[in-house]
């Protein structure tokens, strides 16, 4: 059996305990020392000199062993990204003369094997189009809307004549793009745009201060930049499951932070207990691993359930209990439908003489006003520490000048914004309620949701057998067969298995009878004989 | 009265705490010096001018009237949708259309010496981030890339701020214009092996900042060779290479690889952005371009945090597919920043200041050295708190770009008006005149 360095493979380090390379060895000699000295020695030769012996043994053998590493951060770093990157993968090694990239490289170069991309690249490659290409995939896997992008349109031709520029007449011929260093986390004007349009979001309820907000080329590098100053590698956020694929991606790969799953289950509706919350962070402590904060996206995604104020303060508290940090992405905050009031961490943090140093808050435009292309994110925050590293932190990832000009307009004529923020619910609302009720003529339920652009829908009793693999074949048969691109619940850590999302808003109302009858197809085939 | 509890203070990372970002050095507060007392022509006669920001500001005329006359076509497509699926486009490969026109500018740039693939263009929101995304691909934390000096000071934070990677430096000097060695390049490697430091690469910026230089071809081609016997990667920011005052001045990496049939190529990556060829440092524009398919498909994976704007895609896209424009621009930007240097030059001759004979960028390398006490660093330094304070002219120390030889400064010629220019040539004469009659 060959003897590996502990330290040197990675793989082994994370499964078996590290053992001392004289163990084994040790070992070796003790068992015939003993036979032979129990033949001859008597009680104290057979009992003390092995033990001596052994001692001994083990005393010269720890002062020859080889010395620990050094504790330099290439040792500690990215314990996680380390145990599925297996040194075997680096196919470069064998073959002579090829540069090698780093170990976060390797691992982020094969190919993406999660059903949630392998359906995005699907749906793109043989993309429905009622014209061109009717057997098409159509794509319900990608949470974005196209309910209303007509009203921007509109807004554009009005005020710009169409024109790509924004700014009035010639987007270059502003001062404030030629100096370079000042605005990389925004322009001011944006900042106190957004933190307006934030506020008409949220239904006026809490108002948000611009010197508090870091803009950034999208909520991805938002999410990133909050975790590289909240946690060091090796630390770990809590996130109640089922939760949006991406963020696997998001938190984890450059970061080399964990993200650690709270289960939540279908029988209360999926909604976070602070039960689970306080048993998974002692798991993880006595694991000897730090938390370092709760990451939750409200509304959620995939779910589509908003928090309730109380659920929110029981959340404050637990982590002003354990002191750790709360990001909240409420990146669909306006895209909410039904009854149900949409609540943000601010508006609690607002009337609360709260701690608010823990508490940071993840906004953009990629769902709320359909821009993901034009790459719009922010960080809010009430923790100048974090404010700071994060200004200095959108370096890497800046709006483009050109785009802040465009939408320092649009996000201050509130009468448009406000005009868009209520038409777009209602388009959601009833697209819905359509798609709900298509859903529901084949047995299919959905979990109660008031927000996002998507429906969490219950496909338990279509899945055979009942386990991940079941409902992968399922999600299989709706790609190949009924050409229909959904995310399966395992590709969101959901712990039961049978749940879909459904993206409903990239579709229109006609579409929609088209969509149920595809999967009227396949679900035909899945019900039990009666 | 209220009594203050205090509070626990919820822990942040290493990163958030440390102090790579180097926003410490006088590179940046020189800059601090210059937004509270910044010069007017005629509301602030008296203040500090900036020359400490490498930007060129000398041909957005050409890029404004443009856009004035091509307005009607800067749409957003073609199509009637065109808004529409601009808005929603966020793949991380990039409009098509502009990967294919930044690619043919890249090869007018380098007057058709070298040829780009479109599908090898990863675009990321500035060369900023290009650096650092490079730096994540190619070393893990603890490993080193090996930087000539002296060079830009921002490279510090963008390679080693959150990669936790090292920059071990391959030290030049004014012996050889600072031009990199064999010798300098195999200490280097070796120093970092002393230190049980493994390399991952060179980096190299050419044509140099600060230097305001191109690398000789052969020079290049002994870098290449060294990466090779290595097997180590090279990267090549070849973010100045618009800026070189004459066309046949530059060899990109990318022609030698060309040339040698693209022999050992994939161990090579060039960084490029719009940033300073353009004059468009806030449209946030960068490239990678890498010859490396494992490094390609990497790198776009990774862009996901650094994308460019659709919008902004789309608006260069169409600019910068109109080849009568660009050939136009790159060669008056390269006429306009030649006489900007033969002017900063002879100014600065008139005042008895000597400087690195230069051939690109959008500065001076500057020998202040007769003006230092001692040729330390604190000597060096006295002398840029004295320009500050008392010239009023923000100029770049070059211990702030780790140069081993005290009393180099980098004075920046592009960012500002040709009367500024004149003004600040000026104060120096007047400085170094005051001077000489000080010591006579």
């Amino acid at each position: 059996m060959t003897q590996t360095n502990p330290i040197r493979d990675p793989e082994d380090e994370t499964r078996r305990p590290v053992s001392p390379t004289g163990g084994r060895t040790g070992m070796r000699l003790i068992v015939p020392l003993q036979g032979v000295v129990q033949g001859r020695g008597g009680l104290i030769l057979g009992s003390l000199i092995p033990c001596a012996l052994f001692y001994f043994l083990q005393f010269y053998l720890k002062r020859h062993r080889s010395p620990p590493p050094p504790a330099s951060p290439s040792s500690s770093n990215l314990p996680e990204l380390a145990r599925t990157s297996s040194r075997s993968n680096l196919t470069s090694r064998g073959s002579m003369g090829q540069a090698r990239v780093s170990s976060r490289a390797s691992s982020i170069a094969k190919p993406n094997d999660s059903p949630y991309y392998i359906g995005l690249d699907r749906a793109s490659e043989d993309a429905y189009d009622e014209l061109e290409n009717p057997n098409g995939v159509i794509q319900l896997g990608l949470s974005e809307n196209r309910l209303s992008l007509d009203l921007i349109e509109q807004w554009l031709s009005r005020n710009l004549n169409g024109s790509i520029l924004g700014g009035g007449g010639g987007g270059l011929s502003m001062s404030g793009i030629a100096t370079y260093q000042a605005f990389d986390d925004g322009l001011w004007e944006l900042k106190v745009a957004m933190a307006g349009f934030m506020s008409q979001i949220m239904g006026r309820a809490v108002s948000f201060n611009p010197s508090q907000l870091v803009l950034t080329s999208g909520a991805t590098p938002a999410i990133e930049i909050l975790c590289f100053c909240l946690a060091d590698p090796g630390h770990a956020f809590l996130i109640p499951t089922p939760y949006y694929p991406g963020f696997d991606r998001d938190v984890r790969w450059r970061t080399g932070v964990e993200l650690i799953p709270v289960h939540c289950r279908s029988s209360d509706n999926f909604t976070l207990s602070i039960t689970a919350l306080d048993q998974a962070y002692n798991q993880v402590r006595k694991r000897g691993q730090k938390v370092r904060g709760i990451l939750l996206s409200n509304p959620s995604n995939p779910v589509g359930s908003i928090l309730t104020r109380e659920t929110l303060y029981n959340l404050l508290d637990f982590a002003r209990d354990k002191n750790i940090h709360i990001i909240s992405d409420e990146i669909f905050a306006g895209s909410i439908y039904g009854s149900e009031e949409f609540v943000s961490m601010a508006e609690i943090l607002d009337s609360e003489d709260v701690d608010r140093n823990r508490v940071h808050i993840v906004y953009g435009l990629s769902k709320d006003l359909s821009l993901p292309g034009f790459r719009v994110g922010a960080i809010y925050s009430w923790n100048e520490h974090v404010l700071t590293a994060s200004k200095q932190l959108t370096r890497f990832c800046s709006i483009s000048a050109p785009t802040q000009r465009l939408l320092i307009p649009m996000l201050s004529d509130t009468r448009f914004t406000q005009e868009y923020i209520e038409t777009n619910r209602k388009r959601i609302q009833s697209m819905y309620d359509l798609f709900v009720a298509g859903l529901e003529q084949l047995g299919i339920k959905c979990a109660k949701s008031s927000g996002g652009l998507y429906c969490w829908a219950d496909m338990r009793e279509l899945i055979r057998p009942y386990n991940e693999k079941g409902e992968l074949d399922l999600w299989d048969k709706l790609l190949n067969i009924a050409k229909i691109n959904v995310t399966p619940g395992s590709a969101c850590h959901c712990i039961e298995p049978g749940w879909f999302r459904c993206c409903f808003t990239t579709l229109s109302k006609k579409d929609i009878p088209l969509v149920i009858e595809r999967i009227r197809k396949v679900v035909e085939t899945c019900k039990p004989p009666s | 009265m209220a009594i203050e509890i205090e509070q626990p203070r919820v822990g942040l990372s290493k990163i958030a705490v440390s102090k790579t970002h180097g926003e410490d050095s006088p590179y940046f507060a020189g800059w601090k010096a210059y937004d509270e007392n910044p010069y007017e022509e005629f509301g602030n006669p008296s203040g500090v001018i900036q020359m400490g920001l490498a930007e060129n500001q000398v041909s957005f005329d050409m890029l404004e009237d443009y856009l004035e006359q091509h307005s009607e076509e800067a749409s957003w497509g073609k199509k009637a949708s065109g808004f529409r699926e601009n808005a929603l486009f966020q793949d991380y490969h990039g409009l098509q259309f502009f990967r294919k026109a930044m690619a043919s500018f890249m090869e007018q740039i380098r007057g058709g010496r070298a040829k780009f693939n479109p599908d090898r263009v990863v675009i990321t929101a500035g060369a900023t981030a290009a650096n650092e995304l490079l730096t994540f691909i190619l070393a893990d934390p603890g490993d080193a890339l090996l930087v000539p000096t002296p060079y830009y000071p921002g490279f510090d934070r963008d390679l080693r701020w959150r990669t936790g990677v090292n920059i071990v430096p391959i030290h030049c000097d004014s012996s050889n214009n600072f031009q990199v060695t064999p010798q300098a390049l195999e200490a280097a490697y070796k120093s970092a092996e002393s230190m049980n430091i493994k390399v991952r690469g060179v980096l190299i910026t050419n044509p140099s900042n600060p230097l305001g230089v191109t690398i000789h071809r052969s020079t290049l081609e002994h870098i290449l060779d060294f990466v090779t016997l290595k097997n180590i990667h090279l990267v090549s920011d070849e973010i100045y290479s618009g800026s070189v005052f004459s066309p046949t001045e530059f060899t990109s990496v990318a022609e030698i690889l060309q040339w040698r049939n693209y022999k050992d190529c994939e161990r090579v990556h060039i960084v490029y952005s719009l940033s300073k060829d353009l004059g468009l440092p806030g449209f946030r524009v960068g490239t990678i371009y890498s010859y490396n398919d494992q490094v390609v498909t990497t790198a776009r994976r990774m862009s996901s945090f650094t994308l460019i704007s659709s919008q902004t895609q789309q608006l260069l896209g169409l600019m910068l597919s109109d080849e009568k424009f660009t050939g136009n621009y790159i060669t008056k930007n390269r006429d306009r920043l030649r006489n900007r240097y033969e002017k900063m030059i002879s100014g600065l001759r008139n005042a008895g200041v000597e400087c690195l004979e230069g051939n690109a960028g959008l500065f001076c390398w500057v020998n202040l050295s007769p003006l230092l006490e001692s040729q330390t660093r604190e000597s060096e330094l006295a002398v840029w708190d004295l320009i500050l304070h008392r010239v009023k002219l923000n100029i770049s120390p070059g211990s702030s770009c780790h140069c081993s030889e005290p009393g180099w400064f980098r004075v920046c010629f592009a960012n500002m008006s040709e009367k500024t220019l004149e003004v600040a040539l000026k104060r120096i004469q007047i400085f170094m005149e005051e001077r000489k009659i000080k010591s006579d």
